[in-house]
């Protein structure tokens, strides 16, 4: 039991990663009609905000120590974060710890601003090119920010852990009246989980309750009519997009500390998240958070020794699997709706 | 009167030989009054170095990029000399390799087996390169090995840690450097029997391809044979980026040792996320709980930032030991570059002098002169001590590294402590062993 409910966490906390990202993508195609290939890329940039405000944080000037040697034999070059000189050693310590929640705050302008740049720049001009272009267009872009990313960064991992207070594990299991050790987790995976359900209950409540949601809803329903009703929905729609590359960021930033930044991250969900999108429906945004943590948790179950000795290589092939099943008793996906991509 | 006429069949047989011919490369049809495959003619010689420059070890192909360039620096006479002032063969002059000034170019693998034979096979045919270095991938290497078996050109190999490059799949014209997965199994036993004592269970995680399948053999024989149990071996994909689901089963498996049989990005995130489900901090069967990663890089440890502290494993070179090799390459390649050498930099700066070396004592670029230089070859003051490249395999067998992420590290360089060096008759072993058997050395081919 307890071996089962740990599965069920891991895949509640993969498939949180996959349900914002697919929450994204949704969004985009529901409202702009375009398959955004670039979208993975969105999230590793996100990673990267928290990367960029770690080194920004740890920004330091160079005292030298003669007491200690470089690997060369050289008087020791001490760095100190300027943070640290400017705020006390204590606090700006506790400010470097804290740059991953802190990014939250840091990407949110910039993922709605490269979300803008990238709907007005590049992908206005393909709404009425075949979505095959579509694809072609956004996932070179992919490409190029993600060797941008490279340039700067580096192709190796680059860690960017939770603060102290939230890293380490919890036993949950003596919560819930498991022997001690049963059920064991990490902190901050727990977070991640909250977090992701704090963004997705966000995103539908501003879809649902304002009054910008509505239009947006409507505009997705019947972009025609609303615009007939005098309502500029194209600039709505491209709100939206940056929006959606803002949900793609801040799981980015959050998902930092669980695995480590690098520069191929966004392409390694991407294929995944799509295959989110077509078992949820295309255009469905429920449909995409129900099936992001349902197949989460499917591919945690085929990853136990269990799965893989029974069925050797399910763990590399559940979700298309049941990409397949899914696609053939409800082709239009678990919660899709006639009419979308069916014209 | 023979009938002459040119018939339909006739031109298309015709052309279809001709047409054969002409797509058949080169480096397989190379001009008879070559006495070897791109034979050097004029003042120069190229070498070639095919290193990871994009995808996911491109930080390894960079360094091994960097130190092939301060080799061929060296042998031209530029710089400080580097190890030609340390190795103990003399043949090397600093004027090139037999009076003919070195030059290189360099190719992509993308740690890409079939990119790595494209970016070979074209500085080869198309740039004349008579040697290729480097790589940071068991499947690169045997592949590329291959394809200079094929061609007739020299493969020095990089980093590549799978016991089948010189085993099942070791080739006359192919020589390593680096150690390999039995070698770290041999280092690390005893290490692992004095710290963590004769009676542990290990759980192994493994990346689930050839790299990963032998160092898993090779570390589950040497530790059963300290009287470790194995409590589960489970592969993990190699496109794998969360390693939580695996991880998560080992606390309850009754392990109290992991073994985490992964290499670079693959590395970082298992040790990571080990770390997270707190498995350090674990009690398991009255002991602490540990975690082993048999093989380390520099690159990776850095990658893995923190999460390393304490953990065992083993490397082929650091750049921390004090041998006058050692030093003498850290100090060249560290006042260029402002860093320490990583230990596949080390490798690949090797494998150019040792192949330099072999031209000069052979006295050709002839393949088969330099294999026959090389083959049970003895030398000295280029990293490890001692070191011999045993003819019967082409393995280089030399002291191993057993190393520890270092729990206070004074620099960001400084992420690993030498626990042990590993003597090399420690890490020997019979060519014919069952680890490496099936394989044929063949014969060298000079091509042309």
């Amino acid at each position: 039991m307890d071996a089962i409910l740990l599965q069920i966490l891991n895949g509640l906390d993969k498939g949180s990663a996959y349900a914002l990202i697919a929450l994204g993508l949704t969004l985009i195609f529901g409202t702009l009609g375009v398959v955004n290939f670039a979208h993975g890329a969105l999230f590793m940039i996100g990673a990267f905000c928290a990367v960029t405000l770690q080194k920004l944080l740890n920004l330091s000037f160079e005292t030298v120590d003669e007491s200690q040697k470089d690997f060369l034999g050289n008087p020791l070059k001490v760095e100190t974060p300027y943070v640290e000189a400017w705020f006390g050693p204590e606090v700006g310590a506790t400010i470097i710890d804290w740059s991953v929640p802190l990014a939250i705050l840091f990407a949110i302008p910039i993922m709605l601003l490269v979300g803008y740049v990238m709907e007005r720049g590049l992908i206005k001009h393909f709404y009425k090119r075949p979505h095959a272009d579509q694809i072609l267009v956004t996932f070179g872009l992919a490409i190029v920010l993600q060797e941008i990313v490279k340039y700067f960064f580096g192709a190796n991992p680059i860690q960017t852990p939770p603060p102290d207070a939230l890293s380490g594990s919890v036993d949950l299991g003596i919560m819930v009246g498991f022997d001690p050790n049963a059920i064991i987790y990490p902190i901050w995976r727990l977070v991640y989980f909250g977090f992701a359900v704090g963004i997705i209950g966000a995103v539908f409540s501003f879809l649902q309750f304002t009054t910008f949601g509505m239009v947006v809803r409507a505009g997705m329903a019947d972009r025609e009519t609303v615009g007939l009703l005098g309502i500029n929905i194209d600039r709505r729609f491209t709100i939206m997009f940056g929006i959606a590359a803002a949900v793609a960021g801040l799981a980015g930033v959050m998902y930092g500390p669980l695995n480590p930044p690098n520069y191929h991250m966004g392409m390694d969900f991407l294929v995944l998240s799509f295959v989110v999108v077509v078992v949820g429906g295309m255009g469905s945004l429920p449909g995409a958070v129900l099936a992001g943590f349902l197949l989460g948790i499917l591919e945690s179950f085929a990853s136990t020794t269990w799965a893989t000795t029974t069925i050797p290589g399910i763990n590399q092939i559940i979700i298309y699997l049941v990409a397949i099943i899914v696609l053939l008793t409800r082709p239009r996906g678990l919660m899709g709706r006639k009419g979308v991509m069916e014209e | 009167m023979t009938n002459k006429s040119v018939t339909r069949r006739g031109v298309l047989k015709s052309g279809a030989v001709a047409g054969t011919g002409l797509a058949l490369p080169t480096i397989f049809t190379a001009s008879s009054a070559a006495a070897f495959t791109n034979e050097p003619t004029g003042a120069s010689v190229t070498l070639g170095f095919n290193v990871p420059q994009t995808g996911p070890y491109a930080e390894e192909g960079n360094d091994e990029l960097l130190a092939q360039q301060l080799a061929v620096e060296h042998l031209n006479g530029e710089g400080d000399g580097g190890c030609l002032n340390t190795f103990t063969s003399k043949a090397l002059q600093g004027n090139g390799i037999l009076g003919k000034k070195v030059e290189f170019v360099t190719g992509d693998t993308q740690t890409k087996s079939d990119a790595a034979r494209a970016s070979a096979k074209s500085m080869i045919e198309k740039d004349g390169a008579i040697m290729i270095n480097g790589g940071s991938s068991s499947g690169v290497a045997v592949a590329v090995q291959g394809l200079c078996q094929e061609a007739g050109v020299i493969f020095m190999a990089g980093l590549t840690h799978a016991n089948d490059t010189t085993g099942k799949d070791k080739k006359a014209n192919g020589f390593r450097h680096f150690f390999n997965a039995y070698m770290s199994g041999a280092a690390l036993a005893p290490v692992l029997a004095a710290e963590m004592g004769k009676e542990r269970r290990a759980y192994h995680l493994t990346a689930d391809y050839n790299w990963g399948w032998t160092q898993e053999e090779s570390i589950v024989a040497s530790t059963e044979a300290l009287g470790w149990e194995t409590v589960n071996t489970v592969k993990t994909p190699l496109a794998s980026t969360d390693f939580s689901s695996y991880i998560a089963p080992v606390l309850n498996s009754g392990a109290d040792v992991l073994v985490l049989n992964h290499y670079g990005g693959n590395m970082v995130n298992s040790l990571t996320n080990a770390i997270q489900f707190g498995l350090l901090d674990k009690v398991a069967n009255g002991k602490d709980f540990k975690i082993v990663v048999p093989l380390y890089s520099e690159l990776m440890a850095a990658g893995a930032g923190e999460n390393i502290k304490g953990v065992l494993g083993s490397m082929n070179w650091n750049w921390q030991l004090q041998d006058e090799g050692t030093k003498a390459f850290v100090k060249s390649f560290g006042e260029k570059y402002g860093k320490p050498p990583s230990n596949s930099a080390q490798t690949c700066y090797a494998q150019v002098l040792l192949y330099a070396d072999a031209c000069e004592r052979a006295g050709t670029f002839n393949p088969c002169g330099i294999v026959e230089a090389l083959e049970d070859f003895e030398f000295d003051g280029l990293g490890n001590g001692p070191t011999w490249y045993r003819g019967a395999d082409h393995q280089c067998f030399k002291d191993v590294l057993v190393v520890r992420g270092n729990e206070n590290p004074t620099n960001e360089y400084d992420t690993l402590e030498i626990v042990e060096i590993t003597p090399r008759a420690q890490v020997e072993y019979d060519p014919e062993h069952p680890m490496f058997a099936g394989g044929e050395l063949g014969k060298c081919n000079p091509g042309a």
